[in-house]
This record gives structure tokens, sequence and C-alpha cells, in this order.
């Protein structure tokens, strides 16, 4: 019975499917499996609007939209309502063709992504060798739009912004990829579902996965400084810094357009932590093995979603960095980090069980952290200002 | 030569001419875009997902951008002064056509040394790992001698600026 | 260490987070309109006419003496004075307005009005609630919209309210005192002293 549940999603897909003929058995699963995912995301994000406005109304001492439908759960029916009917403004100096491509090529990359991500047990959409590699090409072609959005307003405010936001990608791209070679070192392939495999072994009743491993620590929270910075949530989100630049790159997009850069920036939101997830946390299993009974597409969203919490944790309490401090913080802390972390790893591979290795591994990396801090911070004078006024 | 290949050529062919003969800059940044992503899919074609993921990885994700922010920091992005053919183009298209027939012959001849229903090889990501580190690993470590000292070059030119600067 | 700040900052927002679904100082919103706070006794928004005892027009401490309009910054007072006089609260015949109107759209509720008034005629009163779609004449409050009783005064600001009072009666007391001191040396002929409420 708990068996039929976790694949429930799959068994629907067979009995919808199997009332074709068979020559348009696969492809019309395919075309379930995207449609399904075409509804599922969009769903979430209009659930993560509420939950992120509500959230943040918490931390910040107020209620958060509470008129629209029971404790505010229909506000995002009234956000799309608002989008769409309002007018579609384009300066009319724009470049029309870029400007009207910009968010659609945003969404199409972000949607990709998706599709090697596994949800379940066998529900991934596209089983890929290169997985990993294909969902980083799609994240990097997701900037290009920013870029272009920005560039296509002919607004130099905009165009800052999208310098900016790119810039910033770009910086954090590194040490993402970095991050998740080592889980790929250990895995010993790029494909996903494999990487879970590898996680979904149990001992003890405590599951294998990376993040409970010192070295998978260092790289889940590079991993994860990498993606706030990534999809420019805060505390990284300068580009789009609602009290700097007006809106950044989507400055000069209005109605639905907006609407779709701010879904696409949820969605990467969605598709790079349900990376995380399957990269560090185990996918879609369970965290004890008593808990297997629970069918493992819950746990993957549940795990996707206590991330996303998370991020607006982050955003409800830490103030923006500044551009540069932004790109210090990577180039010269994270980055040497990273590579310090891909070393350890190659050590924990090649030391053999047993307890030597968490040692060595765990004093590596707290040292190099303490060190690295230090050197950062010993620049930077914190104390009691000291002011001069104008006599 | 299937219909998938034809289009995909097209679309290469399509965004390496337009990247030629478009007035302003970054349009022609963003034809060379499509035609990268031309490429990128027919190596999907060819069955090489190393590759092709990489080519979208490395040249949408880092080469274009790399090229718009030339062409932004520059004053490429003005709107273009005079016309985008200058008067010595006859030379350029004679160099583009010797190019193109020392390229052509090239692949025609190995082309033809290959028999002809070869059983493509499975290249997974695994071989390309070994052949990287074993029977390639000089000109990979030569590769990231050449990074390096582009990386080193390019903290000196800043560094010199600041000081200029300053 | 590089982090503590961020993680202490985090912990401060999640104890928050939870603790406003808990303890009220935590979530402090108010939810208008089915919520409202009660103003402040000292709170003002728009100024007021105060008439003493039932009779709105008898019992008008208002004298017309004009003051409040020329000291408005906005000038948003006008005050067209009666040919008549009627006595006040101590007897004697004042004057009245026989319009008294302030533009409540100009107001800017400064208290200024209420500062120079001599005769504790205008004071401020606590409604805000007076959005109307009558472009022209919505925000323009005459005679009969501005007059409220003493008794409300009394609720709105009870210790100016006690403090005028008191101040009123004292005067009466005096000025009944002197009329029965009068009364006294001029017995036969005086007429008897008149309290006005």
């Amino acid at each position: 019975m708990a068996a039929n549940l976790d694949q429930i999603f799959i068994l629907l897909r067979d009995w919808l499917v199997s009332f074709l003929p068979a020559l348009l058995r696969p492809a019309a699963g395919v075309v379930l499996g995207v449609v399904a995912i075409v509804c599922v995301f969009p769903a979430l994000f209009a659930l993560t609007t509420v939950f992120e406005r509500k959230g943040l109304a918490r931390i910040q001492n107020r209620l958060g939209p509470n008129r629209v439908g029971p404790f505010g759960l229909l506000q995002p029916m009234a956000d799309g309502v608002k989008s769409l009917t309002k007018e579609d403004i384009v300066p009319s100096s724009a470049n029309a063709g870029v400007h009207f491509l910009a968010p659609l090529v945003l969404v199409v990359a972000v949607f990709m992504g998706f599709a090697v991500l596994p949800m379940g047990r066998n529900m991934v959409l596209v089983d890929m060798d290169a997985g990993l590699l294909f969902f980083f090409a799609m994240s990097a072609s997701s900037e290009l739009a920013v870029f272009m959005a920005g560039w296509s307003s002919r607004n130099k405010y905009s165009l800052l912004g999208a310098m900016r936001a790119v810039a910033q990608m770009i910086s954090y791209e590194v040490v993402l990829l970095l991050s998740s070679v080592s889980v790929v070192m250990i895995a010993g392939s790029l494909s996903l579902t494999k990487i879970v495999a590898a996680q979904n072994v149990y001992s003890g009743g405590l599951p294998h996965w990376y993040i409970f491993t010192p070295w998978g620590l260092a790289s889940f929270v590079m991993y994860a400084i990498a993606t706030t910075a990534e999809t420019n949530r805060s505390p990284f989100d300068l580009p789009e810094g609602e009290s700097e630049l007006v809106a950044g790159y989507h400055t000069e997009y209005s109605g639905f357009k907006f609407a779709l850069f701010f879904l696409g920036e949820y969605l990467a939101m969605f598709s790079i932590s349900g990376l995380g997830v399957t990269l560090f946390l185990g996918g879609w299993s369970a965290p004890c093995s008593g808990l297997e009974w629970v069918p493992s597409w819950i746990w993957f969203f549940g795990k996707m979603m206590l991330s996303i919490f998370v991020f607006i944790w982050m955003r409800g309490t830490l103030p923006r960095l500044r551009q540069d401090q932004l790109m210090n913080f990577a180039w010269k802390f994270i980055l040497p980090l990273t590579l310090l972390d891909l070393f350890v790893t190659a050590l924990w591979r090649f030391m053999g069980e047993g307890w030597l290795r968490w040692v060595v591994s765990t004093a590596i990396l707290v040292a190099a952290y303490v060190l690295l801090g230090r050197a950062e911070m010993r620049k930077k004078h914190y104390g009691p200002r000291s002011y001069r006024y104008a006599e | 030569m299937s219909p998938v290949f034809y289009i995909l050529a097209v679309l290469t062919l399509g965004g390496a001419l337009a990247a030629v003969l478009l007035k302003p800059l970054v349009h022609c940044a963003l034809a060379t875009t499509v035609a990268f992503a031309g490429l990128a899919l027919l190596y999907l074609e060819l069955d090489a997902q190393f590759a092709g993921f990489v080519q979208i990885l490395v040249y949408i994700g880092a080469v274009a951008i790399l090229l718009v922010f030339a062409i932004l920091l520059t004053h490429g992005s003005e709107p273009p002064r005079k016309g985008a053919f200058n008067r010595t183009w006859i030379a350029g298209a004679v160099i583009a056509a010797a190019v193109f027939a020392v390229l052509g012959w090239a692949v025609v001849r190995s082309a033809a040394a290959l028999p002809l229903q070869a059983a493509a090889p499975v290249v997974t990501v695994r071989e390309i790992g070994f052949a990287l580190m074993g029977r390639y690993v000089l000109p990979l470590e030569i590769a990231g001698l050449l990074f390096t000292v582009a990386t080193i070059g390019a903290v000196i030119v800043a560094m010199h600026e600041k000081e200029g600067a300053k | 260490m590089l982090g503590e700040g961020i993680l202490k900052g985090m912990a401060v927002t999640a104890k928050n987070f939870f603790l406003s679904y808990f303890s009220a100082e935590r979530l402090t919103t108010v939810e208008y309109p089915e919520e409202r706070i009660a103003p402040i006794e000292a709170a003002r928004v728009f100024p007021f006419l105060v008439y003493d005892g039932e009779d709105k027009q008898a019992g008008l401490r208002c004298v017309s003496c004009q003051i409040c309009e020329k000291e408005c910054p906005p000038k948003c007072i006008f005050i067209e004075k009666s040919q008549d006089k009627k006595p006040d609260y101590l007897g004697r015949p004042q004057f009245y307005p026989a319009r008294f109107e302030i533009d409540v759209s100009v107001c800017m509720s400064c208290q200024i009005c209420v500062e120079v008034c001599p005769f504790d005629a205008i004071k401020m009163d606590q409604r805000f609630e007076y959005a109307t779609d009558e472009r022209f004449g919505g925000l323009l409050f005459d005679r009969e919209q501005l007059v409220k009783s003493n008794a409300h005064f009394r609720i709105i600001h009870p210790t100016d309210a006690a403090e005028v009072d008191a101040r009123r009666a004292e005067e009466k007391a005096k000025a009944e005192a002197r009329a029965a001191a009068t009364a006294k040396t001029a017995a036969p002929k005086s007429a008897p002293a008149e309290g006005g409420e």
C-alpha cells in the first residue's frame, strides 16, 4: 500500500497513457510529465509568494496579507489578476524584440532545469547520464536572459542592475559548480538518480546523506550561499534592490512580463534548492529507515519547501550586501574554501573507512574557515564609529 | 542526414550570418549566442552529451556573456555610425573562402578515411575523464597553466589600472 | 568567529516568528477597521464648537471675536458675525456667529485656534473618518455640523474639560457674588441678577 502511494503518479501516468496506441506511449508519458511539472511548480510558486509575505510579516511584527481568502491564501489569485490586467508598457526607445524575448528565455531556461530533478522514486522526467551538467547548463543560460532584459530596456539603471546581476551570477556560479563537484567525486556519477541512490543507504537507521559528512556540510553551506546569490535573493539581491535600483533589470517591465520574471526567479529558486536537496540532503530518501513508508515525493517536496523557508528566513534577517562586498566574499573567501573542500573530499575518499578521516577532514575545514575568516575580518575595523562634524 | 540535422544547420548558419550582417553590435552578440546554441544542439544530436552540455555551459553561459560585457564596456553599444561593411571586404571574403576550402578539404578527407557505417563509440563522462587524466593529461595541465597565466595577467592589469587611477 | 552574527540574527528572527503567534507585543498590527485603538486623550483632529447645557443656540460659547479666523495658518475658518447679541454664561450680551464654517480638507490640526480662543469656545475633536465622495462641499463643515455639547467635550478630553468647567464655574461664582454685592448696595433699584447658563 505504501509502495502504491509512493508510485501513485507513475501508476497514474501509466494508466492514462495506456489509452493510447503503443507507438505514442513514450512521447505521451513525457508530455504528461511535462504537464505535471508545468502545473505543480507554478502552483507551488503561488503558495510560496503568500508564505513569503506572511513569513516576512511575522518576523517583522506584523500580519501578512489576510484579506483575500482564509489566512490570505488566495492572495496569489489577486496578484495574478492584477499582473494580467495591467497595461503592458514597452518604452518607445527599447529594443522591442529583445525586450519581448528576455522573460521568455528566462522562463524556458528555468523550466528546463526541472527535467532532471528526481522528485521521487522513479520520478525523473528525463534520466540523463550527465544530468547535473545539463542542469548547470540551463542555469547558465538564464543569466543571458537577465542581461537581455537589462540592456533592451534602454535605461541606465536597468543596465546597471543587469551588469551587477550578471557579474554576481557568474562569480557564484563557479562556487556552485565546485561545491557540487565534491558530491560528484564521491558518488562517482553525474547522473542525479545515481547520486540519490548512493545516499539512499541506511546504516543504523541514519541515512548516508552527504550533509552528514564534514566535507558535505561544508559543501552544503557553500552551495546554499551560492544558491542565494545565483537567484538574487537577499542578502545578495542588490541587482533587484528595491531601495536602490527601483527594480534593477526588470524596471521597465510591467504586467505579465514582470510576473514572468517573478515566476522565473522563484522557479529558479525551487530548481536550485531541489538540486541542493538531491545532492546533499538525499533527494527523496527518508531521514531514517523507520520512516520509509512515507511516500518519497513527500520527502522531496518537504525538504525543498524547508529550504525555501530557510531562504525566506534569511531574507527577513540579513541586510543587503554591497556589490563589492559580495564579489570580495565570493572570490576571496568562498572560492578558496571550495577548492580546499575539494581537496578534503579527495582525502576523505582515499583515506578509507574509519574515524581518522572524520577527524582529519573536520580539522582541516574548521582550521581553514577560522583562519580565512580572521584574514578577512582583520582588514575591517568594527568598533564604535567616530564622527567628524563640520564646524 | 536527418531532417533534424537540416533544421539545426539552418539555425546555426542563420545565427552566424546574422552575427556578421547585423548592424547593432549587441544584436550580433545575441545572434552569435544562437549559433552557439545551434552547435550545442548538433552535438546533442550526435549523442555527444557531455560536449553538448559543456558547449551550453561554457559558450552560452560564459563566452557569450564575456562578448556582451566587452561590447558594453567599450563603445560598442552605441548605434553604429557607418555601415557594417568596410571597403576591404573583398580581401576578407577571399580569406574566408580560403579558410573554408582548407577546412572543408580536411573534413572531407578525414571522413573518406573512416569506414562508412562505423558504430559510434559510447562516450560517457567517465571515459572522457579517464582519457583526460590518462592519455591527455599533458594538454590538460598545459591548459590549466594557460588559465592560471591569464588570471594572473588579468589581476596584474587590474592592479596597475588601480594604481594608475590613484 | 565569522558567521556568528548571522546565526545569532537568525535565532532572533526565528524567535520573533514563533512568538508572534502567542504574544501580543510581538504582533502590533491593529486590523482597522474591524479593530480600533482608542485615541489618547490629547489626540486632536478637527475643531468643533462647544455649547453648554441643552440649547445649541443659547449655550453657544463662541462670541464671534474672529481671533481664530485671523490666527488660523491655512485660513480655513470663515466667520460671519451676527447682527444681534445674546447673553453668555456670565449674563453679558455677546455677539454670536451667524455663520461659522471650517473647511476640514484644509485644516491642518495645528490647534492654534484652540490655543488663542479666549472663551474656550472651540476645541479639538477626535473623530477622523470623514472621507466622502462629494467633491464640492463634503468636507466643508457649517455651524450646525461643528457644534457639539460640553458633555461630549467632557467625554473626549476629561482633564481639559474639568479644568475649563472649574474655571468657568469660578468666574460665574465671582460674577454672581459681585452682582449680589451690587444688588445689596443698590437694594431698592437693582434688577435681579440674571445668570445665563
